[in-house]
């Protein structure tokens, strides 16, 4: 299970560092979700895969009393899904603006920040 | 049902201070976006709430210095099933040079952030991102740790689109996706590690990573958590985006991403890579040197070739990220420390804080524990002195009426005390005596030296001499010479822009403050060398961080 | 979108879910559910009616901003964690009372404290972003 799981782990990997590789916000954004999903199985095939019981401990015992699911990469899934998914929200407006406002998505022709042919300093005076 | 789970003991109030720089930003974080119809209100509670922040670090800082490292366990769960908050000498101290450095940026944001940007949400983004920084700073746990790095990023995305001008969407864009590649690199390792070691306490972490010498997966994870913090710290060939985005926003944003966000990298490559993984470091050690020194070269001579103020400064942080990564750089070494014998000069001054900086060392960590505390000392000098020189620029850009410095010009005769100020600034940052840069290149040059690296030393004083030049430059050009004629109109002079009113007294404060602890560092360098060595000892022998985690568990 | 179908369900149909958004949230501590699916359920509820009704709509509704309502959950938040102070206890422990009211035993604790911040603090963030997309569209 966990070998089948790093295969899609890896493709997922592959996928999105090249689409994140392209000059276009929209498709770097794809990349982003694509990115935030590989690792969110990386987490949770990290944490083994074993059983599929919930981890509930019985009111009246203070260890489960079966083999129970590991909690832990649930947590930090479940974590790091909320901050990939408002991140997510944020990249999105904000792309949306930086198109409307500098009417490209191509990252090659973002200069505004950093205009070509600035020259040098002033060498003396 | 869980009392063995549990810690039991009860607290005491000040207890409490590991938690309340993080506990007093998100208040008041919270209390100031509630009342956003009042925004007259909000520099009069924010300022006030910084000022607590920064007392809340300092009390800190003293109670680490009296008793050693202080921990925290939420909820009152047993390490390792809790997160811990562990603060340690090294966490105590860039805690409070953050609360410094904030206090100073919120005084001068209270004239020079407009009412409309104050609507926007300018004090609470500031407070959350400090919430960010101080968490990072004090967690002692990996994931609680990428939580923080994830915290700061909202509230600097919020700072840093404030206004919402092409060129800052141009440069939030370019930050905003390298920095999320950059954190989601973090996770992804920390997924390994845990895959690795079923923990992610560091204490924990640290007992443990002994069981992996020789492995390849551990060093495959070090060397991954090195590229993750790397591009966070803006180190060479990851650092492209700051000089791409760090002069967009508002000065004193700028400044604080300047002073801030890069050392949480560094902050976490220390705590991370140093103190969990020591053999992995060292073997990665001639690697961060070769990082280091282009870094370093990188900052240098991409700082004389802007005619930018804010671009020049930009590659100023980038330059003064190389000089710490050098620190971090020295290895081996017999067990007699460089930087104590500056040291044990302050030793009979003040005695109750030495006391533990007496103990002996460990045996070959000699170099490292010299590399780092000069690190740590030229770190916490680049915080204060990189926010400085922002604030001072965005002052100087406002009364010259441009950053670019072929506009800029006879601020001498108009504003002799700003450009005393920036004097100071400009001769720090360089590296020159009697100024608080001066110290931490001697120790770490004389570290280099000793480290069997005089390469790596001469890269670092040839840096300073490039960084006196384009500071010169800076110096001459946009305040000694006279005023050039204005430029002909059509041709925007730089980035600048004219919003925010000045109020010369008010924005002169803050200077005032930062240079005080540039000058007080430089001429009476003894008190701060103790802490640091306090600190970096801490980091190479972390027992007594241990014993904090598990110790005041039981 | 603007059917009369949609419209006139819409109002119904968002009562509805936020009710039972508040379900979700109180049997989250011990089943599945809790603050952050709850005020994701919420903020869909808003969603709609933004859709159904128009923004203007939504935010006469919601009276407080949503960043002001984002706010003050996390402020509930922190605060849930600050109650441990007074008792002694390590931040954020969860701390429990058991008043009766009118004949039925209710478990009253800081966790759900926590839980009421973390359901505001998305309710209040997501529906802020969804009302700026919803915006941008109508222009």
């Amino acid at each position: 299970m966990e070998t089948a799981l790093s295969l899609v782990v890896g493709c997922l990997f592959a996928v999105a560092l090249y689409l994140l590789l392209s000059k276009h916000i929209i498709r770097m954004l794809l990349g982003v979700v694509l990115l935030g999903n590989a690792v969110n199985i990386l987490i949770f095939t990290a944490g083994r895969i074993t059983s599929v019981a919930p981890p509930l401990i019985p009111g009246d015992a203070s260890v489960p009393l079966t083999d129970v699911a590991n909690p832990l990469p649930q947590a930090l899934v479940l974590t790091a899904i909320v901050i990939s998914f408002s991140f997510f929200a944020f990249l999105l407006v904000l792309a949306y603006r930086a198109y409307q406002d500098l009417g490209t998505d191509d990252t090659d022709q973002m200069r505004v920040a950093e205009p070509e042919n600035d020259g040098p300093p002033p060498l003396g005076y | 049902m869980k009392t063995e789970a549990m810690v039991e003991a009860a607290l005491a109030p000040s207890d409490y201070l590991v938690v309340a720089p993080v506990v007093v930003c998100l208040v008041f974080g919270a209390i100031l976006l509630m009342i956003r119809k009042r925004i007259d209100w909000h520099p009069f509670l924010a300022i006030p709430g910084f000022f607590l922040v920064l007392a809340a670090d300092v009390l800190l800082l003293l109670k680490v210095a009296a008793e050693g490292p202080q921990t925290m366990m939420m909820g009152g769960w047993k390490a390792p099933f809790g997160i811990a908050f562990t603060v340690d000498m090294l966490g105590a101290l860039f805690v409070t040079a953050s609360g410094f450095v904030a206090f100073a940026a919120a005084i001068y944001a209270s004239v020079s952030i407009s009412r409309t940007e104050r609507r926007y949400g300018f004090f609470p983004f500031l407070f959350l991102m400090m919430a960010g920084v101080s968490g990072a700073f004090l967690t002692g746990d990996v994931f609680n740790l990428y939580v923080w790095f994830e915290v700061l990023l909202i509230g600097s995305f919020g700072l840093l689109i404030l206004g919402s001008e092409h060129e800052q969407l141009d440069g939030a864009t370019k930050y905003c996706f390298l920095n999320l590649v950059a954190t989601t690199l973090f996770l992804i390792t920390t997924g390994y590690l845990y895959g690795l070691f079923g923990t992610l306490n560091m204490a924990d972490i640290a007992e443990k990573a002994g069981g992996f010498e020789n492995d390849g997966a551990l060093l495959t994870i070090v060397v991954l958590f090195l590229v993750a913090f790397s591009a966070k710290a803006a180190a060479f060939p990851l650092n492209f985006w700051l000089p791409a985005s760090y002069h967009t926003p508002r000065f004193v944003v700028s400044a604080l991403f300047a002073g801030l966000l890069t050392k949480v990298g560094v902050y976490a490559l220390i705590r991370i890579v140093l103190m969990l993984f020591p053999p992995q470091h060292a073997e990665l050690a001639p690697l961060i040197a070769w990082v280091a020194a282009l870094t370093m070269l990188v900052g240098a001579f991409g700082a004389l070739a802007q005619s930018d103020l804010r671009r020049l400064l930009n590659y100023f942080v980038v330059a003064g990220i190389g000089t710490i990564f050098a620190g971090l750089a020295l290895v081996g070494g017999e067990g007699t420390p460089g930087a104590a014998s500056l040291a044990s000069a302050a030793a009979a001054a003040t005695p109750d804080v030495v006391a533990s900086a007496a103990a002996p060392l460990l045996p070959a960590a000699g170099n490292l524990v010299v590399g780092l505390s000069g690190a740590v000392f030229y770190a916490l000098h680049s915080i204060v002195v990189m926010t400085a020189l922002y604030l001072a620029a965005g002052t100087a850009a406002r009364i010259a009426g441009s950053s670019s410095l072929r506009d800029m010009g006879g601020l001498w005769r108009g504003k002799p005390a700003l450009a005393a100020l920036m004097l100071v600034f400009l001769f720090a940052v360089s590296g020159l005596p009697p100024f608080s840069g001066f110290w931490p290149k001697v120790v770490l040059v004389r570290g280099a030296f000793q480290a069997g690296l005089p390469w790596l030393g001469a890269v670092i004083l040839f840096t300073g001499f490039l960084m006196t030049v384009a500071s010169a430059r800076i110096f001459a050009l946009a305040f000694w010479r006279n005023a050039p004629e204005p430029a002909v109109a059509g041709v925007p002079g730089g980035s600048f822009d004219p919003q925010g009113e000045a109020s010369p007294a008010l924005s002169m404060a803050p200077l005032l403050i930062l240079a005080a602890f540039v000058v007080a560092a430089g001429v009476m360098p003894q008190w701060l060398v103790t802490l640091t060595d306090i600190a970096a000892r801490g980091v190479v022998d972390p027992a007594a961080y241990l014993g904090s985690v598990f110790g005041g568990a039981s | 979108m603007r059917t009369i179908i949609f419209r006139f369900t819409a109002p119904y149909l968002t009562a509805l879910m936020v009710l039972f958004s508040i379900f979700v949230l109180l049997r989250g501590h011990n089943e599945p559910g809790g603050g952050f699916i709850g005020g994701l359920i919420a903020a869909s509820a808003l969603a709609i009616y933004g859709i159904a009704c128009g923004v203007v709509a939504v935010r006469r509704s919601l009276h407080f901003h949503p960043m002001s309502i984002s706010a003050a959950g996390l402020f509930l938040a922190v605060v849930a964690g600050l109650l441990s102070l007074p008792v002694g206890s390590q931040f954020m422990t969860g701390l429990w009372v058991f008043p009766t009211v009118f004949g039925t035993e209710l478990a009253l604790s800081t966790p759900l404290i926590f839980d009421i911040g973390v359901y505001l603090v998305v309710v209040g963030s997501i529906s802020s972003i969804a009302l700026a997309l919803e915006e941008r569209e109508s222009d």
